[in-house]
């Protein structure tokens, strides 16, 4: 695998972006949350300035109102952008390398360390992660980089296992042999052969991951298991809980924010299925035929075209 | 059978793993456990009591080994130590009372939402490019990119507080009585309506989804073909061909899923303040209880264990390819 294919790989990707709609609302979505988080803090009061009377709803002076403590809602939820997609992107960067790390030794190596790898991630698929994040969380002292920790450990096991699934098909073909055969080393052949050719499966999971980590994130952080003086998605939602925003009827301390976790999520999903169709050679070709049915006036078959000119 | 046994023992080694991890937190991370653990006991517990209680965790100065084998005794026998939330009460007590709430909460989540999930994702997939197709998927994941406790807010908030048609919180009303009676049963699930109801629209995209997929792998097979050339009903070649065989990895990841459900059903049952492990796990937290924190922690993936086995067995019923020698 040389350079080149990786700059196809690259621009493959950018294309399959750029033609599915739902990847582009996906982007643009996504890009929003990103300039929010950079330069928005810089655009917003103090979150943790007691600007007014508690629990006002929305008005044209306090957009999304103000907190049970008489903070600013859209403050604390601009500021805590910045942490939570931070974390959520540091996570999901992080399991996808160490499960790539560990899958790819299994698949590669096989025999015995296969079988304790294997071993050692199936266990840690099948232990609950969020009671076992929650535990370990408990005991180490609570902020933003000790919730980063816990997911990770938590949460590289599914990873592994896919990435170890990809490497024992793709350890049976020729250019895993031909590498062999011409002498290069386990390292290279692990490096320059067989993750190129994953790029795409390794971007797919970090979307995934970033979703699961922002997700599980905000789950510890609503249970007070993070930096509760902190401004965070999940410390917000903590709040609202605290101040019982429920049971007074203040919609706008908590629902903002679950919706800001939502479209990210949802975003990042949408980007991820745009790029399905080059995982996934079928659906492409699908699409491909069913166009080329529809130009010649027939009607669109269910059957899935072998061949593409 | 030989099958069984194999996975039998891999789901005995992740308990072994599980309470040995249980073990060696305390242990491993900063400060000393048998003061983190015993500091909130302080001047409620005689001295005495005290020792006697740190003997029975192993907690003292004997060798690490010797108090490792000393707690994997005292779970064997279902000793989890006292609850510091709910002082004097033994942890097993208090896991007793919440764990039949969560089961139930998370197991009928679970099986709803497969079954939903799965019938309307071969559904989807059968009908590919029609209305239903084009938008279902896309509006699941938006519901499913919600996080599980915020939906349970949101309805609870306006289904609850500003509508008024569903309790806003607990597993049965004040004034009666548990037992086995008409009106009990009805409230119980009157209450549990909109706990299980969130669940199900957290998760049920997922399965769809799955469904879909190998919906439309399997359905580009030869013999589905065949079956739709030999002039089968439709809905026969959709559920006795195509749905059965794609319904192999959406079982795969039923095991898998419980766990993550009865995480999820934590954190909502915290929103209702239904009576289970997640909202003693949060009194746990908050009192800093962690004899009752990881008597949680291991009763769940204890129960997530076990359904895993019965997962296998619903797997080898259903792949008879399963049953050969492995």
């Amino acid at each position: 695998m040389s350079g080149v294919s990786e700059a196809q790989g690259l621009r493959a990707w950018a294309g399959a972006v750029l033609r599915d709609g739902k990847a582009r609302a996906g982007a643009v979505i996504l890009l929003f949350f990103v300039l929010l988080a950079t330069v928005g803090p810089l655009l917003v009061t103090d979150p943790d300035a007691l600007v007014s009377v508690p629990l006002q709803p929305p008005s044209a002076e306090h957009w999304l109102g103000t907190t049970g403590q008489g903070q600013d809602v859209l403050a604390q939820l601009v500021v805590g952008t910045r942490v939570s997609l931070l974390i959520g992107f540091g996570v999901g960067i992080s399991v996808v390398l160490i499960g790539a790390l560990i899958g790819i030794t299994a698949g590669y190596f096989g025999g015995r360390v296969d079988g304790f790898l294997s071993l050692l991630f199936n266990v840690f698929l099948v232990i609950p992660g969020l009671p076992l994040a929650i535990v370990i969380a408990a005991y180490l002292p609570s902020g933003p980089w000790t919730l980063a920790l816990v997911l990770i450990v938590t949460g590289w096991a599914w990873n592994a296992r896919v990435v170890r699934a990809q490497t024992l098909a793709l350890r049976e073909q020729d250019f895993v042999a031909a590498a062999t055969v011409v002498g290069e080393s386990h390292f290279r052949i692990i490096t320059r052969e067989l993750l190129p050719t994953m790029t795409s499966l390794l971007l797919a999971q970090i979307i995934g991951s970033t979703v699961y980590a922002i997700g599980a994130q905000v789950g510890l952080e609503y249970l007070g298991l993070g930096d509760v003086s902190a401004f965070t998605w999940g410390t917000n939602l903590y709040w609202a809980e605290n101040d019982s925003a429920l049971l007074t009827g203040a919609w706008w301390t908590f629902v903002p924010t679950g919706i800001a976790v939502a479209l990210v999520g949802f975003a990042l999903t949408m980007l991820n299925s745009g790029f399905d169709e080059l995982s996934n050679p079928r659906l492409g070709m699908e699409r491909v035929w069913r166009q080329h049915l529809l130009s010649k006036g027939e009607e669109p078959t269910r059957a899935t075209p072998v061949v593409r000119s | 059978m030989r099958y069984l046994l194999r996975r039998l023992g891999f789901y005995l080694l992740a308990a072994w793993a599980a309470m040995t991890l249980n073990f060696f937190l305390p242990r491993l991370l900063p400060g000393d456990p048998s003061t983190r653990l015993f500091a909130r006991l302080q001047g409620r517990l005689a001295p005495e009591a005290m020792d006697a209680l740190r003997d029975a965790f192993g907690l003292n100065d004997a060798p690490l080994l010797v108090q490792y084998f000393t707690y994997i005794r005292e779970v064997f026998q279902g000793n989890f130590g006292i609850s510091i939330a709910y002082f004097p009460t033994p942890v097993t007590e208090v896991i007793a009372k919440g764990l039949p709430w969560t089961l139930f909460l998370a197991g009928s989540a679970v099986v709803v939402s497969f079954v939903l999930g799965t019938a309307l994702g071969a559904i989807t997939a059968w009908w590919r490019r029609s209305w239903v197709d084009s938008v279902l998927p896309s509006t699941l994941i938006l519901i499913g990119s919600f996080p599980y406790f915020w939906l349970a807010m949101f309805a609870l908030y306006l289904l609850g507080f500003v509508l008024g048609w569903f309790p806003l919180g607990h597993a049965y009303g004040d004034d009666l009585e548990p037992g086995f009676s008409w009106l009990f049963i009805t409230d119980v699930i009157r209450h549990s309506a909109l706990p299980v109801a969130t669940l199900v629209l957290a998760t049920w995209g997922g399965w769809l989804l799955t469904m879909r997929n190998t919906m439309i792998t399997v359905m580009g097979s030869d013999f589905v073909g065949l079956a739709e050339a030999k002039g089968l009903p439709t809905r026969k070649v959709l559920t006795r061909y195509a749905a059965r065989n794609a319904l192999l990895p959406s079982v795969t990841g039923f095991g898998m899923a419980l766990g993550f459900v009865l995480g999820g059903s934590l954190l909502t049952e915290i929103v209702f303040a239904y009576p289970g492990q997640g909202y003693l796990l949060v009194q746990a937290v908050k009192s800093q209880d962690y004899a009752l924190m990881q008597g949680i922690f291991l009763i769940i993936t204890f129960s997530v264990l076990t359904a895993n086995w019965f997962v296998d067995l619903l797997y080898l019923w259903l792949d008879p390819r399963t049953r050969g020698a492995r």
